[in-house]
């Protein structure tokens, strides 16, 4: 028996066509249907195998989500695949999904028969032979890549759980992300996958479901925050012919990518989620609207789904039950507002991806006009263990009003960037520096932007703030879908204003007016702040940019007020949130002049020091708008008038000859 | 060709618009206007609805691509971790604006809302490759495997030829 699916003797009928309603059961605990020492001790050692409790090879586990990729897993599974070869070892190589801890991949895990699995952390295939040589055939600890041990057995090394990073957090989404193989239907299911869908079909009426999801206090991890158990509850009570249930896996937010990780590390879990929700709202077809930038992401799912349909956890009578439900997968095609959920129904439908205004609510008429349940990935992730452990200990965890844990894509400026859950409640600080272990370069931490472009920037003073959706929003942030860019001194906050409202107003899907005409008022205003206007000389010019400043005040709270959607709602927030808390920030540009974290192109200028430069000519190469003259070996220098602005002496100069003011 | 993809879905349904514009433009890289003639017939739907949509989503192009695509990260962590430079670095180095496309058609440049790697920023993506932790320094090299494939075939095609 080498998959699940296999029968472990002729008494077993468990088809797609004739699913046994035990089949879940049976994986852990099987047979369960007829009693036969032989069968049991097969279900044994695969559920053994599968979980590598027992296993004859050597495993090596890669990390291979896009983050990994990204950083050379593949090349790095190469290496060690000819290593193998080379030294005649035989090894079971399994790839996983991504861990989290994104800023030391690639991570490659050795699990020896009989021992913990160790993870090493930045293994580039230059380190693969001494890995290999240390870790599987003098079978000890390769100690200069050590990440830590999962398990317990060896006290001397660190273990997983006990690095700062991963201690603080409470994985209870991300729990199956980079330990299991996540095409390997098989592997879910060992690691208590499907329990809670068993447990529904088997023990629950949708009504008791709905009561349970709403007891646990479960909100919309998309941003907005609604009760997800209300939310079913309106879609349980309407009766219509059809209904859908889609999930919201187009995580456009620039910065966010805790969704990506979990369609690639763990679909299952989503699916799983999904198929629970539709039973309790009686829906049959489900969508999944994926960004067509996770090409990964699309491929698993796809896998998954037809994995799910071959195991009979998808489709007709699924488990036995009279319960039929399918799944598809849609392509987004690139536009940010189709994360709004009419925009969405809009673009599965064919159609522009423009909102409407709401109500009625898609709970009451979406997709083809019938009840449609839209819930984002986090939020169908949490369901399982929902179910699984109790609406009271998932209630047990977070604040008053925010339930459960949050994912955060951490991001920017920081030591450890990667994913990570904590539960509700938790400090803004300990997120930043104690799981994320604060500003690397010894620079100074100048402010957290959480929600991205419907978020705000948060400074120092409000950094104790608690990660609920009450206490964000009231400092000016919202959830928003959980990225978190983190950004030092040397990030100016009036180019941050720009480069969101220049997002929004390039996504902006151009219905409402105040959408489509006001930020772009706004972003005309922003762009005039660092640009000179004047002539030399007349102070004219900060009294108009001053104005400007009280014009784009106004303008963003008719923004705020008017816009048909979520998207043009927040638009402002970026631009609010700076005014309010880095003002001082915005006086400099004003009235001064000047951008101290020397980003603001326009009132930079670059400067060659004759006494450092050797006239090499790299410079005057490089330079797009050949403002740079000077003889060979002589000092060069710039012509202000032609300068760019571009920094690329800057970036390029070997000798850091060339400063900017 | 066209007919194959058509194949895959049902006629008359509009649902599958986008679907079928994907199909087109991973054969062709963009939407040829006899494909969205033929596909409008298919689905029996205006040619201008097609063409509201084909506009309104980024993805699609109604004009040629270069052989290479390579895309830029724009996203808040990239910014941050100035992916601003990295594009002019780009536009020097290709002699081109975001957007357009070398006249060799060898390279098209391109910006994109975020990748969703946001862990490694800054980010640039060729084809089916990620460079993550890019710095300008580095470009010229990265193009180069691009330039060199390019100019290695030709030359093996030379090759072929004189013998």
């Amino acid at each position: 028996m080498k998959s699940f699916i296999e029968k472990c003797c002729e008494q077993c009928w468990h088809t797609e066509e004739n699913p046994c309603e035990l089949f879940v059961a049976c994986c852990s605990d099987g047979p369960l249907c007829h009693t036969d020492e032989k069968c049991s001790s097969k279900f044994k050692n695969l559920n053994h195998e599968l979980k590598f409790i027992h296993h004859e090879l050597p495993v090596i586990f890669i990390g291979m989500g896009t983050c990994g990729l990204a950083s050379g897993a593949d090349k790095v599974k190469k290496a060690i695949e000819a290593e193998l070869e080379k030294n005649k070892i035989e090894a079971l190589i399994v790839p996983t999904g991504c861990i989290g801890y994104c800023a030391k991949e690639p991570i490659v895990d050795i699990k020896l028969p009989g021992k913990d699995r160790v993870s090493y952390c930045e293994i580039f295939p230059k380190d693969v032979p001494m890995l290999i040589e240390t870790a599987l055939l003098k079978k000890t600890v390769f100690e200069k890549k050590l990440l830590g041990i999962h398990g317990n057995e060896n006290a001397a090394a660190a273990k997983i759980s006990d690095i700062p990073f991963f201690k603080n957090q409470l994985r209870v989404v991300l729990e199956n992300c980079g330990i299991i193989n996540p095409s390997s239907l098989d592997a879910f299911l060992v690691h208590g996958g499907f329990k809670a869908l068993d447990k529904v079909l088997r023990l629950m009426s949708p009504d008791q479901i709905v009561e349970e999801v709403k007891k646990s206090g479960l909100r919309g991890r998309g941003g907005g925050g609604f009760p997800t158990g209300i939310k079913w509850e309106i879609a349980l009570k309407k009766d219509a012919p059809q209904k859908f249930i889609i999930c919201n896996a187009d995580e456009g937010d620039p910065g966010a990518f805790m969704d990506r990780s979990v369609l690639e590390s763990d679909p299952f879990r989503l699916i799983e989620g999904m198929i629970i929700g539709a039973y309790a709202i009686g829906a049959m077809q489900g969508y999944i609207y994926c960004r067509a930038e996770y090409p990964l992401a699309i491929q698993r799912l796809n896998d998954a789904i037809d994995q799910c349909k071959k195991y009979s956890l998808l489709g007709k009578n699924i488990l036995g039950s009279d319960f039929d439900f399918d799944l598809k997968v849609k392509k987004g095609a690139g536009a940010f507002v189709c994360g709004e959920e009419t925009a969405l129904i809009a673009s599965i439908e064919g159609k522009r991806g423009m909102p409407r205004p709401r109500p009625p609510f898609p709970s009451d008429s979406g997709l083809w006009k019938r009840p449609t349940v839209i819930n984002n990935v986090e939020t169908f992730a949490n369901i399982a263990p929902v179910i699984n452990r109790g609406a009271n200990w998932f209630a047990s965890i977070g604040t008053e009003k925010s339930k459960g844990t949050k994912v955060f894509a951490l991001s920017g400026k920081i030591s450890l960037s990667g994913l990570v859950e904590v539960p509700m409640g938790v400090s803004l600080r300990d997120v930043v520096f104690k799981i994320g272990g604060g500003i690397p370069n010894q620079k100074k931490f100048k402010a957290v932007q959480i929600g991205g472009p419907s978020g705000g920037c948060l400074p120092n003073s409000v950094l104790d703030t608690k990660v609920d959706y009450e206490s964000l929003k009231e400092v000016g942030a919202m959830m928003g879908s959980g990225g978190f860019v983190v950004m030092d001194e040397d990030t100016c906050m009036v180019d941050i204003a720009k480069f969101f409202l220049t997002f929004i107003q390039n996504e902006s899907c151009g219905k409402c007016v105040p959408c489509r005409e006001g930020t772009k008022r706004m972003l005309e205003i922003i762009e005039r702040i660092p640009v000179s206007y004047s002539i030399k000389g007349v102070k004219t010019d900060q009294l108009l940019r001053f104005k400007g400043i009280v014009h784009l005040q106004r303008l963003a709270d008719v923004i705020k007020d008017t816009s048909l959607c979520g998207l043009g709602q927040s638009a402002p927030n970026p631009v609010l949130s700076g005014l309010k808390y880095f003002k001082d920030e915005y006086e400099e540009h004003l009235f001064e002049r000047s951008c101290e974290a020397k980003v603001c192109k326009e009132i930079l200028t670059f400067e060659i020091d004759p006494e450092l430069c050797n006239g090499c000519g790299l410079c005057i190469k490089k330079c797009p708008a050949e403002a740079i003259y000077g003889d060979k070996k002589q000092p060069h220098q710039i012509i202000e008038l032609k300068c760019a602005k571009c920094g690329m002496c800057l970036e390029n100069c070997r000798f850091g000859a060339v400063s900017v003011n | 060709m066209k007919s194959k993809i058509l194949e895959h879905y049902p006629p008359n349904d509009r649902s599958n618009l986008i679907a079928l514009l994907q199909d087109v433009q991973e054969i062709y890289g963009y939407l040829p206007e006899n494909d969205l003639r033929a596909i409008a017939e298919y689905l029996n739907i205006s040619m201008s609805s097609i063409y509201g949509v084909a506009t309104f989503y980024n993805q699609f192009r109604l004009t040629p691509l270069g052989k290479n695509i390579i895309r830029v990260c724009r996203g808040t962590a990239c910014h941050v971790k100035s992916s601003a430079n990295i594009l002019t670095a780009l536009e020097t180095e290709l002699g081109i604006k975001s957007g357009e496309t070398t006249r060799d058609k060898n390279f098209t440049l391109e910006t994109v809302a975020c990748i969703g790697a946001c862990s490694i920023a800054p980010v640039i993506n060729i084809n089916e490759d990620y460079y993550g932790r890019a710095t300008i320094k580095e470009i010229p090299k990265i193009l180069a495997k691009y330039r060199k494939s390019e100019s290695s075939k030709i030359e093996s095609e030379k090759l072929v030829e004189k013998q």
